[in-house]
């Protein structure tokens, strides 16, 4: 039986396009919030992951590319991947980050710090990145924002492209910090 | 595998591993596979052929393909 396409189902472009977009102009990396506050608004109102299970792109993409592209060995993941441990510890880690991040953006919105025209890979690597943005263009700290969410993002779908290679193409989704929050927030909602 | 074979497996799913990706969903030929309330995904008994596709597309290794009867849905 074959399904009818919806429109979501061509959202793994707009994973490509955010990537694409951020690489020319980095202020493009604030849309990027939607992929954060939509999951947790269709969990916090609807009760269900109607984002992770029709509307993530970048689970899309790892489908697109894993399985149609067969960039997958398509081999069973080790079993700490889905263990409740690390999917905590990886979501408190994360949202470390992304606090971290804010404090930095902070820090540049108060004058105590200079803009960074680098993207941080891995939490580690810096790359520069200072074509994506021509100074003045807008405050700092907004571009600071964006510098930091740019890394997020990228680092976020290169560990999810590593696993989808390594395992099967949506290994990501066991330990994504968006699944992890929004299926807690299920959870809560229907008391499980 | 033939018509009969398929019939008589199913798909269950350990819902205590399950991170209710969607991904068992989006591959299921004839939609037996739901995530209704976002907590773990479900399989429709009645529904399900047992063809496997679910079990070899879940990240997280959590759909088992088992013989009917042979097992309740955990």
């Amino acid at each position: 039986m074959k399904k009818t396409k919806k429109w979501y189902d061509y959202l793994w472009i707009w994973s490509i396009l955010y990537f694409t977009l951020g690489f020319f102009n980095i202020i493009f990396a604030w849309l990027g919030m939607i992929d954060f506050l939509v999951p947790i608004l269709i969990a916090g109102v609807s009760g269900n992951k109607f984002f992770c299970n029709h509307l993530c792109g970048r689970g899309q993409l790892f489908t697109k590319i894993g399985n149609d592209l067969k960039c997958s060995r398509n081999k069973k993941a080790p079993y700490f991947l889905a263990s409740k441990w690390f999917r905590y510890g990886f979501l408190i880690f994360f949202l470390t980050m992304f606090g971290n991040m804010v404090f930095q953006t902070y820090l540049v919105a108060a004058g105590a710090a200079n803009l960074r025209e680098v993207v941080k890979l891995f939490w580690t690597f810096k790359v520069p990145w200072d074509w994506a943005y021509t100074a003045g263009l807008t405050q700092d700290w907004i571009a600071q924002y964006s510098f930091g969410f740019y890394s997020l993002m990228l680092t976020s779908t290169l560990i999810g492209l590593i696993v989808m290679v390594l395992y099967k193409p949506r290994t990501w989704c066991t330990f994504c910090p968006m699944g992890t929050m929004t299926q807690e927030i299920c959870k809560i909602k229907h008391r499980k | 595998m033939s018509e009969n074979k398929m019939i008589k497996k199913r798909a269950v799913v350990d819902s205590r591993r399950c991170v209710a990706c969607g991904a068992c969903m989006a591959v299921c030929p004839i939609q037996a596979v739901t995530v209704p309330d976002g907590c773990f995904a479900r399989v429709q008994e009645e529904r399900c052929v047992g063809c496997g596709r679910c079990s070899n597309i879940c990240p997280a290794g959590c759909i088992s393909i088992l013989e009917k009867g042979q097992e309740e849905q955990r």
